[in-house]
């Protein structure tokens, strides 16, 4: 067992224990948004930041990734961490807007401006959906292409992929792409079933076969320019 | 593209994770770029998805998902190049080439590309065309870059050119001279050995100055096709130990008269070859 402090409280946990778990077994919030239950630990979102060490070695360290410590002391929600919290969602507002989960992170931890330039985009590369259709749906239809701003998600050559059984997953797991939905070009479509009882899209014609998984999708709405 | 290649290559490397990348680099050598087919063979027998396959091809610059050119010219836009005015000469090449950076001309004979640093800073701007290198180029020189390419990189000029010196060599079992001093090639006595290949079986001579490929044999050897070199005094093969670091193909080894070996690569149009001069006293 290993012995770490969190917030001033003293925990014991088993080792390769996540600071995350951690914290979770004390009852203390740490808020996430690339981190699921059932899904490895992938770091990406930064939002689970905080604080470990003291004086000028305290640095911030993503706590879904950092596995416990002997005699390591976490502060949650010291000023630096909180900060930096606000920075991540200040960003991500800026380039993923329209996103319920993310406005919500947002209003929840207080941002009220957004100082960048703005962005529509639908993906925040946080590999949800990648984990999500590997590691759950045993498919791998999906993942992550090119490097630096060129990065992007999807299937290889971009066609529809064999692997892919259109269970839809990726578009249930999304926190940001409620613009995903591809109707525009079915041949292309991630996306097939649907639990909306009346989807715009079906009303398109190239579109007679597609269903959709958001609930409530608007993607064809806003879309359509 | 031939399945079974294909499959050899990742085979030679399947043995551990981090063959991927040495599988991607192969089939990029031999084909010049990946096809879709060869990347969901590699995916099938590595038991990786498709898309993970796609992600590392996509990911390095080296790789490429389409066809590329015969000659492949790297425009460094690196910091000391691009103040030296890097920008210029890529636009020149994009003018003069008619096509965009990234990009391979219609008739699949350049592909232009941008790079961010060659390392060698101090000769900048640094243009580099099949590996060989272009120093303080300015736009007046794209056009000789580009017309010395198309007439032939590989072909050296021998009375000029330092980096090329005649070598005599003899077989590494029964020491024979190969040499052959009647027959010239390049002006400078020639290398005489038996070539087999297919069901053909004669001479073939080689030109002694290292850097110049320049060959003539008893029979045409058609163009990929892999050789056995024998002595022809003893006739044992000139077999090396290695592999071509270009095409994976057996390199053969003779030695140097004055201490060290030669290394060859055994596939026609291969230009692949070192040179091992360790045991040399020189």
């Amino acid at each position: 067992m290993i012995k770490l402090t969190i917030n001033g409280l003293g925990v014991s946990v088993e080792e390769g224990t996540t600071i995350l778990e951690a914290a979770k077994f004390l009852g203390i919030p740490i808020p996430t948004l690339c981190h699921k239950e059932g899904l490895s630990p992938y770091g990406a979102c930064r939002l689970c930041v905080v604080e470990i060490g003291e004086g000028e070695r305290a640095r911030l360290v993503s706590s879904c990734t950092y596995p416990a410590e002997e005699g390591l002391k976490v502060r949650t929600a010291s000023s630096r961490v909180l900060r930096a919290r606000k920075m991540i969602l200040e960003l991500y507002l800026a380039s993923c807007p329209q996103s319920k989960t993310i406005q919500d992170l947002a209003a929840a931890h207080n941002v009220r401006q957004q100082r960048f330039r703005q962005e529509f985009e639908d993906c925040i590369m946080c590999g949800l959906c990648v984990r999500m259709c590997k590691e759950q749906m045993m498919a791998g239809a999906i993942g992550f292409r090119g490097r630096g701003q060129d990065r992007s998600i999807g299937t290889p050559f971009d066609v529809k992929s064999e692997e892919c059984r259109l269970c839809g997953g990726c578009m249930f797991i999304c926190p940001a792409c409620q613009l995903r939905c591809t109707y525009t070009e079915p041949e292309k479509a991630i996306c097939g079933a649907c639990a909306n009882l009346s989807p715009p899209c079906i009303e398109k014609e190239q579109f007679d076969d597609m269903m959709c998984y958001m609930d409530p999708c608007v993607a064809c709405e806003i879309k359509e320019d | 593209m031939n399945p079974v290649d294909i499959q050899s290559i990742v085979d030679k490397h399947n043995h551990n994770r981090g063959g991927l990348i040495g599988m991607l680099q192969e089939i990029q050598a031999r084909y010049s770029y990946l096809p879709k087919e060869a990347l969901s063979i590699v995916a099938e027998r590595t038991n990786h998805s498709l898309v993970d396959i796609y992600g590392v091809a996509t990911f390095y610059k080296s790789f490429s998902l389409t066809p590329r050119g015969r000659h492949l010219c790297s425009v460094c836009l690196g910091t000391a190049c691009h103040v030296r005015g890097a920008p210029v000469i890529a636009e020149e090449f994009e003018r003069q080439l008619g096509i965009k950076a990234g990009q391979t001309t219609k008739d699949k004979e350049f592909t232009l590309e941008t790079v961010n640093c060659l390392g060698a800073c101090a000769l900048g701007p640094i243009v580099v065309v099949d590996g060989h290198y272009f120093s303080n180029v300015n736009t007046a020189k794209v056009g000789k870059i580009l017309q010395k390419t198309r007439s032939g990189l590989d072909k050296v000029e021998v009375r000029t050119d330092k980096r090329i010196f005649p070598v005599e060599v003899s077989c590494s079992r029964c020491n024979h001279s190969l040499m052959d001093q009647e027959y010239l090639i390049d002006g400078h006595p020639s290398i005489r050995v038996t070539a087999s290949f297919g069901r053909k079986h004669g001479w073939l001579r080689l030109s002694s100055l290292y850097g110049s490929h320049n060959v003539e044999s008893e029979y045409e050897v058609p163009e990929e096709e892999i050789v056995h070199f024998f002595c022809p005094h003893c006739h044992a093969e000139l077999a090396g130990a290695s592999e071509c670091a270009e095409c994976g193909a057996p390199m053969v080894s003779m030695i140097v008269k004055d201490g060290g070996i030669v290394q060859i690569c055994s596939r026609r149009g291969c230009v692949g070859h070192m040179l091992d001069l360790s045991g040399a006293n020189a």
